[in-house]
């Protein structure tokens, strides 16, 4: 096991390894709710307490759990915090609730929470598996920033949507890019998203400037595409 | 009848579960790089959809009425413990389909989609043909999903694409412009 500092912890799922950018996990709800900035938010927010609280409660029981049923075991903890979101939500936010729908129940088979658990909190202390957690949460957080920002922006010409502050950033003449909002501007979004990312370090490796190389946005050289030929 | 056509078609079409709900992801984008595959993927996936429609209907008849706090809960672990039973029945009786289905099985039991399904079919209150009906056009819509998507990607393989475009970027933006093609449906029942 790969020693880190506590830092290295909660940076690396901040931005290096980014859960939905550069991991291209919890991909169903980063396209599905991310047509108003608001319900990307909302979104990030329930998702994150059920990473951090099943994260605590994995990382706390790991030495009582048995190793053949981890799996169902992480899934049930999963479970019983996202039963808790959903009730809290359903209860508080009504209409961010009716918007956000069954994705709310979806919770439990974000591959992200249950990948975290696997590969980090059960084998680490309490301390550093709550750090993880929240880097990974905010890594999600802004990945559905990104994702919601740029579809309210081009698809309604509005930002903060749901909210008493909404602002109108193009006027009144401003035709909306439909499609943006529909689930095509999804896929689409997040492939501009992906595409602008791997341009980007396309552009580092040609500095000589690059230190690790995400599997998911690899974009192969002159030398290694030849070398494939 | 007319009914439960109508929720077959439009479960498989106008509100395909990976391209409208963006539900199964993960084997849309990890399994569909060759049609075959892509394609015994779909029908382990029409299978599963099926029994979780099965399930899902039992425990909203007789469980759920009683503790309908322990939906998700009794959902996901129902759904698996079911899909791994029929894995070892197959495995024990048909050899043969379980080559062809098996590895997929385990794979699918906790995605999106099979949940997504359960939950969708509570919330729209599906009688338990309605729910076997919209289970078969979701399972269907997926295979159809998979499939296009793998024969696209084929013909990407032999293609020249910018270096920067070789990614999965290339493959959400074939995604977005599948499923736009996809919302050309969305008009079918309007009449």
């Amino acid at each position: 096991m790969r020693e880190t500092t506590p830092k290295q912890d909660f940076l690396r799922g901040v931005w290096d390894e980014n859960p939905v950018l550069i991991q291209l996990l919890g991909l169903c709800p980063a396209l599905a709710v991310t047509n108003t900035l608001l319900n990307g938010l909302a979104m990030s927010a329930a998702t994150m307490f059920v990473l951090v609280g099943s994260s605590l409660f994995v990382s706390t029981l790991k030495n009582l759990i048995p190793h053949e049923v981890r799996i169902s075991t992480y899934i049930l903890i999963i479970a019983t915090f996202v039963t808790i979101v959903d009730m809290v939500m359903h209860a508080v936010a009504p209409e961010v609730y009716g918007e956000l729908g069954a994705f709310i129940a979806l919770i439990v088979v974000n591959c992200m929470i249950l990948g975290r658990q696997e590969a980090f909190a059960s084998k680490r202390p309490v301390g550093r598996a709550l750090l993880d957690a929240v880097g990974t949460g905010t890594g999600f957080t802004i990945a559905m920033m990104m994702m919601g920002g740029f579809r309210e922006i081009l698809g309604s010409g509005t930002l903060g949507q749901g909210t008493p502050w909404v602002i109108n950033l193009f006027g009144d003449n401003f035709e909306p890019w439909v499609v943006f909002i529909s689930p095509p501007g999804g896929f689409f979004t997040l492939g501009f998203i992906l595409l602008f990312l791997g341009w980007y370090e396309g552009r580092k490796e040609e500095r000589g400037e690059l230190r690790h190389w995400p599997h998911s946005v690899r974009v192969p050289t002159t030398e290694s595409r030849e070398e494939a030929a | 009848m007319g009914e439960l056509i109508l929720i077959l078609v439009s479960a498989m079409l106008v509100t395909n579960f990976t391209l409208f709900y963006f539900l199964g992801l993960c084997p849309f984008m990890g399994v569909s790089k060759n049609v075959g595959t892509a394609l015994r993927m779909g029908l382990a996936n029409i299978f599963v959809m099926t029994i979780t429609s099965l399930v899902a209907s039992f425990l909203n008849l007789y469980v759920l009425p009683y503790a309908p706090y322990l939906r998700i809960i009794a959902f996901i672990v129902v759904i698996a413990s079911l899909v791994q039973i029929v894995e070892m029945t197959i495995k024990k009786v048909s050899p043969a389909l379980f080559r062809e289905l098996g590895i997929f099985l385990p794979l699918i039991t906790t995605n999106c989609a099979i949940l997504g399904l359960a939950v969708f079919q509570t919330g729209r209150g599906y009688t338990f043909v309605d729910g076997l009906f919209y289970a078969l056009g979701a399972g269907l819509g997926v295979t159809l999903a998979l499939v296009l998507m793998a024969s696209l990607r084929e013909q990407t393989e032999l293609s020249d694409v910018p270096a920067v475009a070789r990614n999965m970027g290339l493959v959400l933006i074939l995604a977005g412009t599948l499923s736009l093609a996809f919302m050309g449906f969305a008009g079918l029942f309007s009449s």
